[in-house]
């Protein structure tokens, strides 16, 4: 087991190595000009200028080689650093600069990182928190008007895209019922209890939006997981020793049916990042998606290939953990 | 087995060498299918509602003649009426018109990404599942487009690539090229999984060693032997693949980044409709409404037509 997820993570490497390459060249090679948006009387010469400074002076290789230093060695030091409080070296370091604001991209990040895993997080929780219950109902009671009402759930929706739902919920519970703020307020310090309430209530929309979603994609999987265990021996076997219904299922065929399960929540958490983009659209959460598009509308290069970057490398390292889960909890799935 | 060479024709070699599988072929097998498929109730339903929706885009134009770029800036944000059956934007454009002009360009963009994605994903499928040299790097290709994160890179594409489309091809087929080709390459991996997995089966069986015995070329064992019964996994792909565009095409226009504001799709409507969703909640509703509408009803036909064109459930 070792070996392999060594031999994984060896894969790893080249495979980042090519998209951040992939990344970085399509940005590069595309046919625009980050002086474009400023103002008409910048002289030539001094257009240039602001060009030479933003780095664009040198051949593409180079800038490459910067870039992946700056993000590979660099920004992971400054991290340790900031950690641990060591002074490694002299502290001088060359960061990833966004052209936008012209501070370190891995600081904005860093600001921008708990709004999205707050709410990425919660939704993810509660699409299995409703996921796992319906899935297993629907597999014991197969074609069941539960199981009818299951399989419709699931297929409306993993069908309804978020941004409709988003809306939808805003229409119902923020313009007709006020019941609901339709703004993720980043500001709201929770201190007391108002501030709790306040801060649960603009989390609902937000996170039951991310979360039917999930739990829509998530049911399907559980109840065809469950399906296949509930004809397995081992069930046969326990329910002739006289073992409750309840235990049958809940002990024995839960925790077996768990095994896919969990690997394809893993799989799946960083599609979830990518779905939040919409949805932090919609709720305005200044998290990494909201991050991302105003980067990609002011034409802020180094902050866009930074955050693309980080979703490859979400995709690749979630992808080495699913297989190496599947196989620690399925010692039948051993690799080598 | 005897059953799946007896409802593909076209695997001729396979079903002329089974004689008593020929002599039970007493119905049409697209007949059979189309038998399985009536059976699932949610893929009839999804069959009806996706054929209202494509006779309401295509043909309602004719019908509610109302051009949906006109202009009547005193009949601004009106509920329904007679007159205007979804009511007005905050322009006084026809609600209905847009909408159906919006389908139209949502369904042609999500049927001509499906296209090319099928296209390229069986091509690709079949190269690798043939060809023992080409399969590893082939799908170590198809390993790294599954690790590529799709939105953002989708949306950074069209962010720079748009202008220099729209100034070659002109403002709307510029960019309606720069959408379908890049939800056309970013959408061909699982197809060519499954067919890669397929035809790597299929390679292995007696009718294509037999081809292969009387002298077919590869190319015409692909094409004669091969790619007929790789035809009901692609086909389900396929139409799981419109509804994936669809979607994919209105998440672009939503976020800001796909078709222009006077070129209206789905998702165009509805990123425009939000901003006046306090005033005029029912213009988020249709456009919505719309997409919900066509993708559920093509993955319920897409589920109806994976249990119709299999074999080994079919008949049951």
């Amino acid at each position: 087991m070792l070996t392999y997820t060594i031999r994984r993570l060896a894969f790893a490497v080249p495979t980042l190595l090519v998209i951040s390459f992939l990344i970085f060249g399509i940005l590069d090679l595309a046919p625009s000009d980050p002086t474009a948006q400023l103002p008409l009387t910048i002289p030539p010469e001094v257009r240039e200028k602001i060009r030479l400074s933003l780095g664009l002076g040198d051949p593409f290789i180079v800038r490459y080689f910067k870039w992946l230093v700056q993000f590979m060695v660099n920004e992971p030091l400054n991290i340790l650093e900031q950690w641990t409080g060591w002074t490694i070296g002299d502290g001088e370091r060359l960061r990833v600069l966004s052209w936008q604001t012209r501070s370190p991209v891995v600081d904005l990040i860093v600001q921008r990182m708990p709004q999205t895993l707050w709410v990425v997080g919660m939704s993810y929780v509660v699409g299995i928190v409703i996921a796992i219950p319906i899935g297993v109902i629907s597999a014991y009671r197969q074609y069941s008007w539960f199981d009818q009402f299951g399989t419709l759930f699931s297929m409306v929706g993993f069908s309804i895209p978020t941004f409709f739902t988003g809306l939808l919920f805003i229409v119902i519970f923020s313009v007709t019922l006020g019941w609901l703020p339709s703004i993720y307020d980043t500001t709201l310090v929770v201190e007391d209890w108002d501030s709790f309430v306040a801060q649960v209530k603009q989390m609902i929309m937000p996170t039951m939006v991310l979360g039917l979603y999930n739990a829509s994609q998530l049911s399907r999987f559980m109840r065809a997981s469950v399906l296949d265990n509930l004809n397995q021996d081992y069930v046969r076997t326990a329910r002739a020793k006289g073992m409750t219904e309840k235990v049958v299922l809940l002990i024995h065929v839960l925790r077996n049916s768990m095994i896919p399960v969990v690997t394809v929540i893993a799989l799946n958490l960083p599609q979830v990042f990518g779905g939040a983009i919409i949805t932090e659209q919609i709720f305005r959460v200044n998290g990494l998606g909201q991050l991302l598009i105003g980067a990609i509308e002011g034409g802020d290069i180094p902050t866009v290939q930074t955050l693309t970057f980080i979703f490859a490398v979400l995709i690749v390292v979630f992808n080495l953990i699913a297989d190496v889960l599947y196989g620690i909890l399925d010692p039948r799935i051993r690799y080598d | 087995m005897t059953d799946a060479a007896a409802v593909r024709p076209d695997a001729d070699a396979a079903a002329a060498a089974d004689a008593a599988a020929a002599k039970r072929r007493h119905s049409s097998p697209w007949r059979d299918v189309w038998a399985q498929f009536s059976s699932h109730r949610g893929a009839l339903a999804g069959a009806a509602v996706f054929a209202f929706m494509l006779l309401v885009v295509l043909v309602g134009p004719f019908i509610h003649d109302v051009d949906p770029q006109k202009l009547d800036i005193r009949a601004k944000n009106q509920f329904m009426s007679w007159e205007h059956p979804l009511g007005t934007d905050n322009l006084g454009r026809d609600m209905l018109a847009q909408v159906m002009a919006g389908g139209q360009v949502s369904l042609a963009v999500g049927v001509t990404a499906m296209l090319l994605s099928v296209l390229l994903g069986t091509a690709i499928g079949v190269t690798a599942g043939f060809s023992r040299r080409l399969d590893g790097p082939m799908m170590r290709l198809t390993d790294l487009f599954l690790a590529l994160p799709l939105l953002p890179l989708l949306l950074v594409i069209i962010m720079l690539f748009r202008d220099t489309l729209r100034q070659a091809f002109g403002p709307e087929s510029g960019i309606f090229i720069l959408i379908v080709f890049v939800i056309g390459i970013t959408s061909w991996m699982q197809t060519a999984r499954i067919v890669r997995g397929d035809v790597l089966a299929l390679k292995e069986r007696e009718f294509v060693l037999a081809a292969r015995s009387v002298g077919a070329p590869g190319r015409r064992i692909i094409t004669r032997h091969i790619l007929p019964n790789v035809l009901s996994p692609i086909m389900v792909s396929a139409t799981l693949g419109v509804a994936n565009a669809i979607i994919t095409e209105s998440a672009l226009s939503f976020l800001g980044l796909g078709f222009p504001s006077d070129f209206p799709t789905w998702g165009r409507l509805l990123y425009d409709g939000a901003n006046f969703m306090t005033l005029t909640p029912d213009r988020v509703i249709w456009p919505g409404l719309a997409i919900s509408l066509t993708v559920l009803s093509v993955n319920y036909i897409g589920d109806g037509l994976r249990d119709a064109l299999d074999p080994r459930i079919r008949g049951r």
